[in-house]
């Protein structure tokens, strides 16, 4: 990782209950950057993605950690997601819309579109250890 | 996340308080399912009040299709009443409103 001016990191349990609070740490840590309202909801929607990914996913409900990274470049967020559980099979398949492997549990297969959508970039890759990292960064232009 | 249901008129009011995600999902499911279980014929509408949802993500739109799927077996429309701006920018974007009719 590059030099940040500010970071953090912060290892997790993947547990349902822990979602709320990521996604409202790391928009508290945004805060300094003076975003708009839409700008943090943005952050925390792309941040809760990327952990239920985590724990729906990448453990299918089992025990695990989840690895938190945060920092703060100029006007720019840098979020780092990862987790170690089974991985993703196919990646582009996975980013499409509406695409996913549990359609029975009613998943939207939104996910990844939203992260897109809500981010500036994202970069989703299989961690050689296992499991998935999602990165994704957003500049703060409020 | 809470729901409050109100019948009016045949119509049933959930009005839906607080965060629409993961860790919220299987008690709306199971809220919402119950409803449909217990409402006998009379009911020719559920509306939706998103006003006090402050925050959903794509788990909340999963829960909405698969909702829409089993009350419109029912013949039972679904209406979204009053969403805040970034709920609504999610709901537009995966295209609820074409299945769940946006009111005000």
């Amino acid at each position: 990782m590059e030099k940040f001016d500010n970071k953090f990191m912060l290892t997790i349990d993947a547990k349902l209950i822990n979602e709320g609070f990521i996604r409202s740490m790391i928009a508290a840590f945004c805060v300094p950057l003076n975003p708009s309202i839409s700008e943090i909801n943005d952050i925390k929607t792309a941040v809760s993605e990327a952990v239920t990914n985590c724990i729906v996913h990448g453990y299918a409900g089992a025990s695990g950690d989840i690895d938190v990274l945060v920092g703060i470049r100029k006007n720019v967020v840098f979020i780092k997601i990862s987790d170690h559980g089974i991985g993703i099979e196919n990646i582009e398949r996975a980013r499409q819309p509406f695409f996913t492997t549990k359609s029975k549990e009613e998943r939207s297969g939104m996910g990844f579109t939203l992260m897109e959508s809500f981010m500036d970039t994202i970069n989703v890759y299989n961690n050689k250890t296992g499991g998935v990292t999602v990165e994704l960064s957003k500049e703060i232009k409020n | 996340m809470e729901i409050e249901y109100k019948v009016q008129d045949n119509e049933v009011f959930a009005n839906l308080s607080g965060e629409l995600d993961e860790a919220s999902a299987d008690y709306v499911r199971l809220s919402l399912d119950e409803l449909l279980k217990s409402s006998d014929k009379i009911t020719s509408k559920l509306v939706l009040d998103f006003s006090k949802v402050s925050f959903m993500d794509s788990t909340g739109i999963g829960i909405l299709f698969g909702r829409y799927k089993k009350f419109i077996r029912r013949d039972i429309p679904i209406f979204i009443k009053n969403p805040q701006n970034h709920v609504d920018r999610i709901l537009k974007m995966t295209g609820i409103y074409e299945i769940m009719p946006k009111i005000s």
